[in-house]
């Protein structure tokens, strides 16, 4: 437990009548990809966006690089919000900025860096997801549905941060596309020393990208650990998610 | 804890010059994106001037490192060996080393920037007028065909009457007419309110207190209660249009109802103006009534004017001609606002900014051709001599 960099624990979630988390807990460790799976509806999405500060849970505590993101001050909330970048799943990049200004905004925004280094560091960044380097001068509407999340995951990489967030990262995308951005998110996890979090429906990028897993449902993390730790678990949403047709056939061809 | 890690120590480099012509580079303070800051720029020169010298640099000093720092330490390595320098490098971490391979190969070679000839001052004047120019002409265009498209598709409606949205049509007048009931009684209470008050005070110096009912009772109902109201409904309701439809043009929806052999024209716009075109003269009719209303009540505080004087004066001297005009410019009103800013929420582009843009170009240009068409109408009007 020592070093989780995220932890949530009894986390207890209602909007209006609609009871949403009631008592979740799990742990993510320091540089692991942690999947957030479950049904529409699980409360994975609200979960994440409890993490990072866009909701409050209505108990429990969630502590996120040992700062306790219900009760700190501003000051560390403002902290923390630099050590974490952030993938939407429809990308929510800046529709009036063109895409080197939207990874550039934060460095230009935070740091105090020569404008020179930070177009450097930009053209860097473009280059290691995976764009061609005349994209920087496009507006997000000019961009197809891979290139929006490949620049979004630019912006969200663009200060070194220690924590990355995925909402979603390969929906959107064909299979081709959504198997190399689950690799570049590997890649980059290993290039950057990044602890992921992601939520996923994804089957594929269950199997091929995730270490560790926590499976939401009932308002409650139905089981939390490895793959096969969770495969082997009987719950019947489990049983139906990864031995249903498409899981069986997943899981013969393994890793 | 964490938090002095705001205030680290600014990232330098310090040049020592060795008795055998070698030079040695230190770096100290933290190589990070926060402690970087633009005054490192003096270094720029130091390293350009280093030509054909063995240099040392010492890294062992450098506490942290991200990918900003070894950025830097990238550019100016490069610009050593381009310099012909023999660089050798001492205490460098493992996670530079890994930085740097990183970065290396996703280090795209610095884009030789096209320069554009800088336009001169005089030419760029006529380049800014001659885009005006264009693009106002081109926008001209661009409205006169979809004013055609949306009367085409008005016509064909016509000929067969059940294809019309009437329900949408409802809707809209509840929107834009009964909606906009509450404002409209308040500002023309207020017009009544001014324009009494000013005249009481002139009226009053010729002892012809009586012909203040004249002068509301036709000033309101000829122009003010007709031009008031468009105006406020050209903010109220012409920007909503331009919104709603920016928005569902970003959506796709507008594409959605093309595919689906909707036509937006027929779907949506028709039924705005018809919409319009119907509340706005029962608008101005509500409008006159308060404005009048107004003008009264002030004649009784103000002039001692009593109601029943007022009424008596009312019947006598205000033509009916008089509200049929300003009813009449209505309908013409709201088919310009309803057309402009429809038209504006089609032009809405793929991105959020431009909904801004267009609606408020919409209210401008709506509010614009109001007083314009009223100014037409005076003219002719009186040309004519109603």
């Amino acid at each position: 437990m020592n070093n989780a960099v995220i932890t949530v624990e009894n986390v207890v979630t209602q909007f209006d009548e609609n009871l949403v988390h009631d008592g979740v807990s799990l742990h993510i460790n320091q540089g692991e990809i942690y999947g957030l799976l479950g049904g529409s509806g699980s409360g994975k999405s609200t979960l994440l966006r409890e993490m990072i500060m866009l909701l409050q849970p209505d108990k429990g505590d969630i502590t996120v690089l040992d700062v306790d993101v219900v009760h700190s001050s501003t000051a560390e909330k403002a902290w923390l919000r630099q050590q974490w970048g952030v993938l939407f799943q429809k990308g929510a990049l800046f529709s009036s900025l063109t895409v080197a200004e939207n990874i550039a905004i934060s460095l230009k925004e935070y740091t105090d860096m020569p404008i020179s280094l930070i177009n450097d560091l930009v053209s860097m960044k473009i280059d290691m997801v995976g764009l061609p380097a005349y994209v920087a001068k496009l507006y997000p509407a000019e961009l197809s549905g891979g290139m929006v999340k490949r620049a979004s995951l630019a912006r969200a990489i663009a200060r070194d941060p220690k924590l990355l967030f995925l909402d979603e990262p390969s929906s959107g995308l064909d299979p081709v596309g959504a198997e190399k951005f689950d690799q570049l998110i590997v890649e980059l996890r290993t290039m950057l020393d990044l602890t992921v979090v992601m939520v996923t429906h994804d089957l594929d990028s269950i199997f091929t990208t995730v270490d560790r897993l926590a499976v939401l449902g009932d308002n409650k993390v139905i089981v939390e650990g490895s793959l096969d730790e969770v495969a082997a678990c009987n719950h019947s949403e489990i049983v139906a998610f990864f031995r249903g047709k498409r899981g069986q056939a997943r899981m013969k061809h393994g890793k | 804890m964490q938090l002095n890690s705001l205030t680290k120590h600014h990232a330098n480099i310090e040049v020592a010059q060795n008795s055998d012509g070698t030079v040695t580079l230190t770096s100290v303070g933290d190589w990070t994106e926060d402690s970087i800051h633009s005054d490192i720029r003096p270094l720029d020169n130091i390293v350009a001037e280093l030509h054909n010298t063995n240099v040392l640099w010492d890294m062992s000093a450098v506490s942290e490192v991200d990918s900003a720092g070894v950025m830097l330490f990238i550019n100016y390595h490069d610009q050593l060996l381009t310099n012909n320098c023999a660089v050798s490098l001492i205490g460098i971490t493992d996670k530079h080393k890994r930085l740097n391979t990183i970065l290396r190969r996703h280090n795209v070679s610095k884009t030789t920037e096209k320069n554009t000839p800088q336009p001169q001052y005089f030419t760029s004047l006529f380049q800014s007028v001659g885009k005006a120019t264009v693009s106002f002409i081109t926008e001209i265009i661009l409205f006169l065909s979809f004013l055609g498209e949306s009367t085409l598709v008005f016509l064909r409606s016509l000929i067969h009457p059940s294809s019309i949205r009437y329900g949408a049509i409802v809707n809209n007048i509840g929107k834009a007419g009964v909606q906009a009931l509450p404002i409209i009684a308040l500002t023309s209470f207020l017009i009544g309110v001014v324009i009494t008050y000013q005249g009481a005070v002139q009226l009053e110096k010729f002892g012809a207190n009586i012909f203040i009912v004249e002068m509301i009772s036709i000033s309101v109902t000829r122009e003010l209660a007709p031009l008031i109201t468009a105006i406020v409904v050209a903010g109220r309701t012409g920007s909503s249009y331009t919104a709603q439809l920016g928005v569902m043009k970003i959506t796709e929806e507008i594409d959605a109802m093309r595919t689906m052999g909707f036509d937006p024209h027929h779907f949506l716009v028709i039924p705005r103006v018809l919409a319009l075109m119907i509340a706005l003269p029962l608008l101005v009719f509500f409008a006159d009534i308060i404005g009048i209303a107004a003008g009264m009540l002030i004649s009784k505080l103000h002039l001692q004017l009593s109601f029943s004087e007022f009424i008596h004066r009312l019947q006598n001297v205000l033509e009916v001609k008089h509200v049929w005009i300003g009813l009449i410019k209505a309908p013409f009103f709201a088919a310009l606002i309803a057309t402009v800013s429809c038209f504006r929420g089609f032009q809405v582009e793929l991105n959020t900014e431009s909904i801004g843009r267009y609606t408020t170009t919409s209210v401008v240009n709506s509010i614009f051709l109001v007083i314009a068409c009223d100014a037409i109408f005076s003219v002719v009007l009186t040309e004519l001599g109603i």
